[in-house]
């Protein structure tokens, strides 16, 4: 069983790794484009903005088993196949994209107007003020929203199965509900628990890390008061 | 060095436009610290945004340095911006910066090599007296320090001039000293023309060369700081002014004053102490050369940029002929002696 389990967690661990990864690469710039071209921001663009945010929204509408098989086509132009591992990370990253982007367009969100305001002043152009202010200010934001993704992305990746993905969840399904071995079903769900706190732990050290700003514990801490 | 043309401005509301400038035109020159005040609402946050265009006015014009800011394109108005500093109420710094990268943000900008960058941030450090706190994060700074901070950011780039906005209505009255103090040396050792945005008639009066207080969008007084303290015209300014400059009698001694003269009586008189004559001994001349008997009722001295403005409440006493010289003396002197009513020679209350 020890085998098992350390296999479907390998597999888990190679579709949330890849999938995470991707989905922040293509999630974060879109997720600064629906910020900035929003009405009044620096690069108003209104209806880029209204296209982006409904294509967004329809696929955060989707639920995912529905949109892992309706996009089969497209998974198999794109690894060739529509089964196994690396066939599952197709529809995640397509589900978690947008999920980044909406996250992240939120963190950017929180960075205070005065900052952009400033920069604007000093003569910043629309890119600087996205790479050198809102980014930056952004970053414990943003740390928050990878974390929230990856762990959605475990609980996504257990319905992988579907499309023979393999991992964790559906080492659970199969063994534990199909072949009635309750055994594996509660050591497949004691394994993801433990991965999610490792995650969201890790994730809060890197969000906390990140933050410069006062944080109730630095409170007191011979920082002077105004 | 910054001329306003005709300014209008106005911002959408529930029923129609709201205009917040109204045809503002104002002058200010170079190497000058010029204030406007007005209170919340005025436009003068609208005002000090349409300089570098954080705020595009409807029509009119702006010109700083002889540049048209109303007409430049996007990179044009960037290049223009960087010779234009600002700092605001609220400090605006980049909580994920140190100290000396916030410093170094405008540079970045601006394009500088990584050396020149390192030079001038090290000598703004040391300008604004904060050497010891280049690798604090402004989260551990006090306002005072973040302010400081906000000074040197701005005075990176080496703008010809340094707008203000509110820069001191978060900070405490001391602080707020110090911070005003680094500015003054500010323009008067780099020469830079300072514009500043306040509601506080003290902040005018510790650093402003000039004034000019807005009222409803509009220009309703401007001149010397001196000239508008000492003189205000408009009920606005004089508002403003009394906020500082306590000159109102007590409101006992006011409610014994008569106006109509009676039998024995005393002249209350307040006498103006401005120009060379404010340092003249006249009270003592009005007791030795006509036999007056003066009885002080209320005084303040202020100096307002350098220069002495006291008034004087007096209870005058002596025979008709006697006060009417006394007067004729003051005026002489070229003192404002205004008579603010009579009290009867036995009510105490005055005395």
């Amino acid at each position: 069983m020890i085998g098992l389990l350390l296999d479907a967690l390998a597999e888990t661990l190679a579709m949330v790794g890849v999938s995470l990864t991707l989905a922040a690469l293509a999630g974060i710039p879109l997720g600064v484009a629906l910020l900035v071209t929003a009405r009044g921001a620096i690069l108003e663009r209104p209806l880029f903005n209204r296209v982006a945010g409904a294509v967004v929204n329809a696929t955060r509408s989707t639920p995912f088993i529905i949109l892992m098989v309706a996009i089969i086509p497209l998974t198999r132009l794109i690894v060739g196949t529509s089964i196994g591992t690396a066939a599952a990370t197709v529809p995640l990253v397509i589900a978690a994209v947008p999920f980044v982007a909406r996250l992240v367009e939120a963190s950017l969100r929180e960075v205070d107007g005065g900052l952009v305001e400033a920069a604007q002043a000093m003569g910043a152009s629309p890119l600087q003020i996205i790479l050198k202010v809102l980014i930056p200010e952004a970053l414990p934001g943003i740390a928050a929203a990878l974390t929230i993704t990856a762990i959605s992305l475990i609980g996504y990746s257990a319905m992988a199965g579907a499309v023979g993905g393999g991992g964790l969840g559906d080492l659970g399904i199969r063994y534990g509900y199909q072949r009635f071995e309750p055994e594996v079903m509660a050591a497949v769900v004691v394994v993801l628990i433990a991965l999610v706190q490792v995650v969201q732990s890790g994730g809060d050290r890197a969000a906390a890390r990140l933050n410069k700003r006062l944080t109730r514990r630095a409170i007191g801490k011979g920082v002077p008061t105004p | 060095m910054i001329s306003l043309r005709a300014l209008n401005k106005s911002f959408p509301g529930a029923a129609g436009p709201i205009p917040v400038l109204r045809d503002l035109s104002l002058e200010i020159s170079r190497g000058e610290v010029f204030g406007i005040i007005g209170h919340s609402g005025a436009g003068k946050s609208t005002l000090v945004r349409c300089i570098n265009r954080l705020e595009t006015a409807d029509s009119g014009q702006v010109l700083v340095a002889g540049q048209d800011i109303t007409a430049l394109s996007g990179s044009e108005l960037r290049a223009a911006r960087q010779r234009i500093g600002m700092i605001f109420q609220h400090f605006n710094l980049l909580s994920s910066r140190t100290v000396r990268e916030n410093i170094a943000f405008p540079l970045e900008i601006a394009g500088l090599p990584r050396a020149e960058i390192a030079r001038r941030v090290e000598r703004l450090l040391e300008l604004v007296g904060l050497a010891d706190k280049g690798e604090s994060y402004p989260a551990h700074l006090s306002g005072g320090q973040k302010q400081r901070v906000g000074i040197a950011r701005a005075l990176a780039a080496e703008p010809h001039v340094l707008l203000c906005d509110e820069a001191t209505s978060a900070l405490d009255p001391v602080t707020t000293k110090s911070i005003l103090g680094l500015l003054r040396d500010i323009n008067r050792d780099l020469g830079l023309t300072i514009v500043l945005i306040t509601h506080e008639m003290s902040v005018i009066r510790e650093i402003a060369d000039r004034v000019a207080v807005l009222d409803n969008g509009q220009v309703v007084e401007q001149g010397s700081v001196f000239q508008v303290f000492t003189n205000p015209s408009h009920a606005v300014t004089a508002s403003f002014v009394r906020e500082v400059l306590n000159r109102d009698l007590p409101e006992t001694l006011l409610g014994n004053l008569a106006h109509t003269p009676t039998t024995a009586d005393h002249l209350v008189v307040r006498i103006t102490f401005t120009g060379p004559a404010a340092n003249d001994p006249v009270l003592s001349d009005l007791v030795s050369r006509f036999g007056l008997s003066l009885n002080i009722v209320h005084g303040a001295v202020d100096y307002i940029q350098g220069a002495p403005y006291g008034t004087l409440t007096v209870r005058m006493d002596g025979s008709e002929p006697a006060k009417q010289a006394g007067l004729d003396y003051l005026r002489h002197k070229n003192l404002k002696a205004e008579i603010l009513g009579r009290v009867a020679a036995n009510d105490r209350a005055v005395a």
